[in-house]
């Protein structure tokens, strides 16, 4: 039943995939029709490079209804490093060690399933850099 | 614009009502509300809730309400603005009886989160974040909130144990609110030994979702004296958005739709922060209660929780917060909460505020939807 809803938003949680607005110049993610920056209509494509930096965090123990089976977990801001701010769970990581300024890239990881017949759903998660 | 006052009051307790469902306890607010003024008709009906669809399986709710509270033929709506769905109605009603479209209006807030288990309503209320950019990563609106606070005490070398004067001033108020869910009061030493539920959002950080309904009945000011012996005076009615997704504002830390209301609100009275003698504010999360309090002109950035430290905001302080224990003592019966901070400032206008009583003639009160997106700011004179 929800196939259509997530199919629409995959390349953006695939792939990181936003928008350069063409008026303005400025990033943008997620892509919105109107830039959020000069409310322009008209951007480009661009996909986002997968790093950044923990913003903020928080560690979930309280999780509603479809994530319990995770909890705990942490879901972070991350600064991406063209600018834009977005929301995501870190992963591969001791709570404990998580720190505002911890440099984090993306990985492909499962959100969430949706019951037996339901949908398996993918997006960005992330973890610290690995390499430099 | 017509001058719009307050004639009639109504609210049931907040808590965990097993034995009242959504209806039950929206006609309770609503009769209360007639009854306190002596109001002949209604014109309109408007209905501030936020889940009654997800939770209790009824949408069409302005027309139920209507209905089964004896105004059957009655215009009457469900608004919807998360947490600030109860404000949204006041302001509707507001804006039909400013008009002069109506003369007789009731704004009635009502939530009933216990009809469906702590997930499934934990999960609902994650509805107001953006879903597919927010609520689909697993958030919850402590979680969201947990952001916020993390930052602040990052960016203003906050320490968690700052935010604890919140949390203690609402518990003491609440303690002699009879409607109020919490009515023990706690200490800054029980503050910080709370278990963690968004870390560092902690259970002391944090109002309960629970059950309530309140309501006010509204008309026009040359009329009020009719059917109330105190009238209380709208004196300023404003709302403001911001960007939905956290992570879309150009600076988290700063409600910019909080400011916004606050300001047009101020401008509309006349007023400036320092004549509010109380504010009912919206202490969902301690840490919003800080930044509501920087956005709207009674603390600087970064200092709100030193001011409350000092105890700028107790029941006697500079500008009393949470009079009647705030969405923390109280309780936060979603989308009923801004209809009851516009019940409590006016019992404070009316000298009906018992125990809790303070001088005071302006009270301010403002509701933020999810984390600040939605902000509705009255100002009310006594």
């Amino acid at each position: 039943m929800n196939v259509a809803r997530y199919w629409r938003t995959e390349k953006t949680r695939y792939g990181l995939v936003g928008e350069t607005c063409r008026v303005c110049g400025k990033p943008i993610f997620p892509p919105r029709d109107l830039c959020p920056h000069c409310t322009e209509a008209g951007q480009d494509l661009r996909t986002f490079g997968g790093r950044g930096e923990v913003y903020s965090f928080a560690h979930v123990t309280d999780a509603p209804a479809g994530y319990t089976e995770y909890q705990p977990y942490t879901v972070a801001l991350i600064k991406l490093e063209e600018g834009p701010l977005l929301t995501a769970q870190l992963t591969d990581v001791d709570q404990s060690d998580v720190r505002i300024g911890m440099p984090v890239e993306m990985v492909t990881r499962k959100l969430k399933e949706e019951g037996e017949n339901g949908m398996v759903v993918y997006g960005y998660k992330f973890r610290p850099v690995m390499h430099e | 614009m017509r001058e719009v006052s307050i004639i009639g009051i109504g609210q049931t307790d907040v808590g965990e009502h097993w034995e009242r469902s959504l209806r039950d306890l929206a006609v309770d607010a609503m009769i209360a509300a007639i009854k306190d003024s002596h109001a002949e008709r209604v014109d309109a009906l408007y209905v501030g809730n936020m889940l009654s669809g997800e939770l209790t399986a009824q949408e069409h709710l302005g027309t139920l309400l209507a209905d089964w509270g004896g105004l059957g033929g009655t215009e009457a709506y469900k608004v919807e603005a998360a947490d600030a769905s109860g404000a949204a109605a006041v302001r509707l009603g507001y804006l039909a009886v400013a008009s002069g479209v109506h003369d007789f209006v009731i704004a009635c807030g009502v939530e009933k989160t216990t009809d469906a288990d702590a997930e499934t309503s934990n999960a609902s209320w994650t509805y107001g974040t953006d879903a597919e950019y927010e609520g689909n990563q697993g958030v919850t609106v402590p979680s969201m909130a947990g952001l916020l606070m993390r930052r602040y005490m990052h960016e203003f070398e906050v320490t968690h144990d700052r935010f604890a004067p919140f949390s203690v001033i609402a518990h003491a108020n609440g303690v002699n609110n009879p409607h109020a869910m919490y009515r023990s009061p706690i200490s800054a030493e029980s503050y910080a030994r709370a278990g963690m539920i968004a870390d560092p959002i902690s259970m002391f950080d944090g109002a309960p979702l629970c059950d309530g309904a309140a309501a006010v009945l509204l008309c026009p000011a040359e009329l009020a004296r009719r059917f109330c012996a105190r009238p209380v005076r709208i004196r300023a009615s404003a709302a403001a958005t911001d960007r939905l997704a956290v992570h879309s504002r150009n600076d988290p830390l700063f409600l910019q739709a909080a400011q916004l209301s606050a300001q047009r609100a101020y401008l509309q009275a006349g007023v400036a922060p320092s004549d509010v003698e109380l504010f009912e504010l919206h202490d969902a999360f301690s840490i919003l209660a800080a930044l509501s309090l920087e956005a709207c002109g009674f603390a600087e950035r970064g200092k709100a929780t030193a001011l409350a430290g000092e105890g700028a905001f107790d029941l006697h302080g500079r500008t009393p917060i949470c009079t009647m224990g705030g969405l923390k003592a109280r309780g936060h019966p979603i989308g009923a909460s801004g209809v009851y901070q516009v019940v409590e400032v006016t019992q404070q206008l009316r000298g009906e505020a018992g125990a809790n009583q303070i001088e005071a003639h302006l009270g301010m009160t403002q509701s933020l939807g999810g984390t600040g997106a939605t902000a509705i700011t009255h100002i009310l004179e006594g």
